[in-house]
């Protein structure tokens, strides 16, 4: 049980590390790589969760594609590289830092108060659970229409893009 | 393995993503910090789906998955119309709105 | 067809893509899909019809044959009170996602209410499809109008069909989405736009009480399926606290659907759209939605607001109400469809005051009379504009048509009368059957209330013939009869106003519309069946009458002399009472007015002086003594130095002051901040307030 702790905790704090990183770093192009650590240490995660399939999509999916779309983002709306430092935040960095703490001591208060003594068990029957057949089951057996919507939506969303982004 | 460990470290994601949406200038890093808030979603259903020992979580997190590559390519597109009118991919030109 | 009843709507809806993609290259501009899809549309419904009194026929027969088997499954008092029994409406469905341990059904319901329903509704669109061809000819939008007509019958047919309240919501929405799009059909002009989003908005603030009375329903009954939710609303264990609060909310959606007092002053506005539009929609079918909703969870009204124990309830009141302020508002419009409208505002009215006093069938027998009378009076109107005062609806312009109009003006005629509910015309029967229910449940005010409100219909109505079709033509065209299109349904409205009625009629031993289309499944035991009362059948024809001689006597006589207004003019309570109509009751100024402007008046007022009398006091006054200061110290200072303190000052406190405009700065992450922060808190007051 330890050693699932200390992973935990290990990529726990490169994750929080990471995350700050995103919405600290004065370059934007560090901002994706730190943007990269944290999505891996998510995949990381789920392994730990035991959920197999969704750890390699979260891998092949927001590292190998979405990354790359920011990159090409950053690239195409000529950001400059490097800036010196707060020239990226806007005027209320101050603000939004109060925000976000006091919505992080919110939120950590109602997990605690909620979830107080709840464990994740781990056991072999786990393992099956997460597997890539037993989720494709449950995909094309109890979610076959909002699959089929999602499908819907991601053609919407393509011809969106392409619509918006067009030069007319 | 208590779930609140989960559950917290996806709390201090989604509040840095927050921050990140509301100080940041550059509409780029903005949409960055919409996806570590969306992550932070997705490991709030996947902890709880290993939890109650059902698969549904899992399927709801590939689910905001692809809704988040289809968010980031409208996301991306609209923040190069943005460039395109503003000169510029600073969020605090766009303050059309203004009362 | 009972079983898939749900392919009515699908034809429009595939009447609708099929219009908007291919319609323009068509040779009549979409308009022949439209009249084929709602003409099939129609049979449809009609074999619906059929198949729906045989089986009732079919049932009575077996009872009339001593059959006793099938009386088992009916035993409600209205039911052994006609003699049949009580057939089980059809139900068809599927899952459409199920969630734990609710599931969320798409199906659809034939009853006898549905069946009345379909037959309006297909008949009177129908109608109106034929109508438009020559009254919007050649207009500049033809496709988009067909189009949105075929959308506007599946949504409404769709509401109609649905088995449960989600469903109905999706119609309900829909047919709110239509009417927006057909009122604002000439948006170029702004009063138009302007009328289509008043719309939109007023009957969205009744939508709001839709959503909130489902979602109590169903907290309630744990269901979103009518049949459940009436049966749950009847039964012994329903929770009569949640139903009141349930029947406030979806009183609030009839309220804003149906026009009634005090989300009303859409409705007038709506007359904008195109006159076919105003006949459809805001006449015979959208309008009546909120009022078939009454219907429909009738039980949960009759719980709610305890219908059974009689005297008042906020259902009845609203009715009475509105039938009142609506006639009495009709008096005073000059452009006839406005007259028309507000008459619809109070014969809604009628049938929401008949729902509020137990008269389920008088409220459905008038909502299925009143649709063809209505759309009838509404379609004259639009011929008359049409083809005598080149698209002005204001009376002052017309007069003496009915020498070259005469179809125009018989059916305009047969519709007024039957609006005014003279013997043996439709709306007399269907009055007649609210006014006896009130009459002998306990509800004698609102018998008096409709009582008077036929007075004033009459009276209203004959001021408005009057004013169109007799005297002299007040107008500078050249008018003269419409086209067949334009007749035909006319004329086929006029007769159903004539005989319509007859189908429950008393007096000759017929209650067919109760045997066939009473048969609902479910409604509450101890509701009344009126018997006819020849009296008050008198009383209320000889009101009707006085009425209209009274209006007559001083329109034909008096007007001529300028009598009526002298009298306004002359009399000072006289033309108060004129202007207070005329003004509505300055209920839109209250709203536009008042409330507008009380909540953005003040706020900007007192930002304004904020600015003016603090921020400039204190700059002023800071700087006027740092000025003093510094002629005091000249010496001692540079004046730069003091004068760049004073400045400086002054800017800050400006600052300060502009924090508040700040605010509304436009910019997406500053209101995301507020978003947020605000959330935090509202989370935070809920925990606190949880562990307390």
């Amino acid at each position: 049980m330890w050693e699932q702790e200390v992973a935990f905790w290990i990529i726990a704090v490169a994750m929080a590390l990471a995350a700050i990183g995103v919405v600290r770093s004065d370059n934007v192009v560090h901002a994706a790589l730190y943007l990269v650590v944290v999505l891996a240490g998510s995949a990381a995660q789920y392994i730990l969760l035991l959920a197999e399939f969704v750890a390699w999509v979260q891998v092949l999916i927001y590292i190998g594609a979405i990354v790359v779309l920011f990159l090409f983002g950053i690239m195409l709306t000529r950001a400059p590289m490097r800036e010196e430092s707060g020239k990226l935040d806007n005027d209320q960095r101050l603000a939004s830092a109060v925000v976000s703490l006091f919505l992080f001591g919110v939120l950590t208060v109602f997990l605690v108060d909620a979830f107080q003594g709840d464990e994740v068990k781990f056991s072999d029957d786990l393992v099956k659970l997460g597997s890539s057949a037993n989720v494709g089951e449950s995909i094309f057996r109890e979610y076959v229409i909002p699959f089929e919507v999602v499908s819907m939506l991601l053609l919407a969303a393509l011809v969106g893009a392409v619509a918006l982004a067009r030069k007319d | 393995m208590p779930i609140n460990y989960f559950l917290i470290l996806s709390a201090f994601l989604f509040c840095a993503g927050a921050y990140g949406v509301l100080a940041r200038r550059n509409s780029v890093l903005v949409l960055m910090s919409i996806e570590l808030m969306l992550n932070a979603v997705n490991l709030n259903l996947v902890a709880f789906s290993t939890q109650v020992q059902n698969v549904s979580g899992q399927v709801f997190a590939l689910f905001v998955i692809t809704i988040a590559a289809a968010e980031v390519g409208i996301g991306l597109a609209i923040v190069l119309l943005i460039y395109r009118n503003l000169r510029s991919p600073d969020l605090d030109r766009v303050e059309q709105l203004k009362g | 067809m009972l079983d898939n009843v749900w392919i009515i709507p699908l034809i429009m809806a595939v009447s609708y893509l099929l219009i908007l993609f291919f319609g323009r290259r068509l040779p009549k501009k979409g308009a022949e899909i439209g009249i084929v899809a709602i003409g099939a549309s129609f049979i449809l419904a009609c074999i619906t019809a059929v198949q729906w009194i045989d089986k009732v026929e079919g049932a009575v027969g077996k009872e009339g044959g001593g059959h006793s088997g099938l009386a088992a499954l009916g035993h409600s008092v209205v039911a052994a009170a006609t003699g049949a029994p009580e057939i089980e409406p059809v139900v068809n469905g599927f899952t459409w996602w199920q969630n734990n341990r609710v599931e969320f059904v798409v199906g659809s319901r034939v009853d006898g209410l549905v069946v009345m329903m379909l037959f309006v509704v297909t008949l009177i669109s129908l109608l109106v499809h034929v109508y438009s061809t020559a009254y919007m000819h050649e207009d500049r939008r033809f496709t988009h109008y067909y189009a949105a007509l075929s959308l506007f019958s599946a949504s409404m047919l769709l509401l109609v069909i649905s088995a449960n309240l989600l469903q109905l919501l999706v119609g309900w929405e829909l047919v709110g989405l239509c009417s927006f799009m057909l009122i604002g059909h000439w948006w170029e002009e702004k009063p138009n736009s302007d009328a289509a989003l008043k719309a939109f908005l007023t009957t969205r603030t009744g939508d709001v009480g839709l959503m909130c009375g489902v979602i109590i329903v169903f907290f309630a009954a744990n269901s979103f399926d009518i049949s459940v939710i009436n049966e749950y609303a009847l039964s012994p264990e329903a929770n009569h606290g949640l139903l009141q609060w349930a029947s406030i909310a979806l009183m609030f959606a009839i309220m804003g659907k149906s026009g009634q007092f005090f989300l009303h002053t859409w409705l007038p506005d709506a007359m904008a759209g195109p006159t076919p539009v105003s006949a459809l929609i805001h006449a015979a079918t959208m309008v009546v939605a909120g009022v078939y909703l009454g219907l429909r969870l009738y039980p949960v009204f009759w719980e709610g607001f305890s219908i059974h124990a009689g005297g008042m309830n906020m259902m009845a009141i609203i009715g009475g109400v509105t039938i009142l302020i609506g006639a009495a508002l009709a008096f005073v419009q000059n452009d006839i469809k406005k007259v028309l409208a507000y008459s619809t505002i109070s014969q809604l009215g009628y049938m929401v005051m008949a729902l509020g006093v137990g008269a389920w069938l008088g409220a459905a027998f008038h909502l299925f009379t009143h649709a063809f009378f209505k759309a009838c009076l509404f379609l004259g109107a639009g011929s008359i504009s049409h083809s005598a005062t080149h698209h002005s609806f204001d009376m002052r312009e017309m007069g003496g048509l009915r020498k070259p109009m005469p179809i125009t003006f018989w059916t305009f005629l047969i519709g007024t009368v039957a609006l005014a509910g003279i013997f043996p015309f439709a709306g007399f029967w269907s009055k007649d059957e609210i006014l006896a229910t009130a009459d002998q449940g306990d509800f004698q005010v609102f018998m008096i209330v409709g009582l008077v409100g036929a007075a004033m219909t009459a009276a209203y109505m004959t001021r408005c013939v009057y004013l169109t079709f007799f005297g002299k033509y007040r107008g500078h065209h050249h008018p003269h009869e419409s086209t067949p299109a334009i007749t035909v349904p006319l004329v086929v409205l006029a007769v159903l106003s004539l005989v319509a009625g007859l189908i429950q009629s008393a007096p000759f031993e017929i209650k067919k519309f109760q045997e066939w289309f009473e048969q609902v499944g479910g409604l509450p035991e101890e509701m009344i069946v009126p018997k006819f009362d020849y009296g008050l059948a008198a009383i209320s024809v000889s009101l009707a009458t006085l009425a209209i001689g009274f209006a007559a006597f001083f329109f034909f006589r008096r007007e001529e002399r300028g009598a009526l207004k002298g009298l306004t003019e002359r009399n000072k309570l006289a033309h108060a009472g004129y202007r207070f109509l005329e003004k509505k009751y300055y209920l839109d100024d209250l709203y536009e007015g008042v409330i507008v402007s009380s909540v953005k008046g003040p706020i900007a007022r007192a930002s304004y002086w904020f600015n003016m009398h603090v921020i400039d006091g204190v700059v002023n006054g800071v700087g006027r003594g740092a000025a003093r200061l510094g002629r005091w110290t000249y010496d001692v200072f540079d004046q730069d130095l003091v004068d760049g303190a004073v400045n400086d000052i002054g800017r800050e406190t400006a600052m300060a002051g502009g924090g508040m405009t700040k605010l509304q700065s436009g910019r997406l992450q500053r209101y995301a901040l507020l978003l947020l922060a605000s959330v935090g808190i509202i989370g935070l007051a809920v925990y606190i307030v949880n562990i307390a």
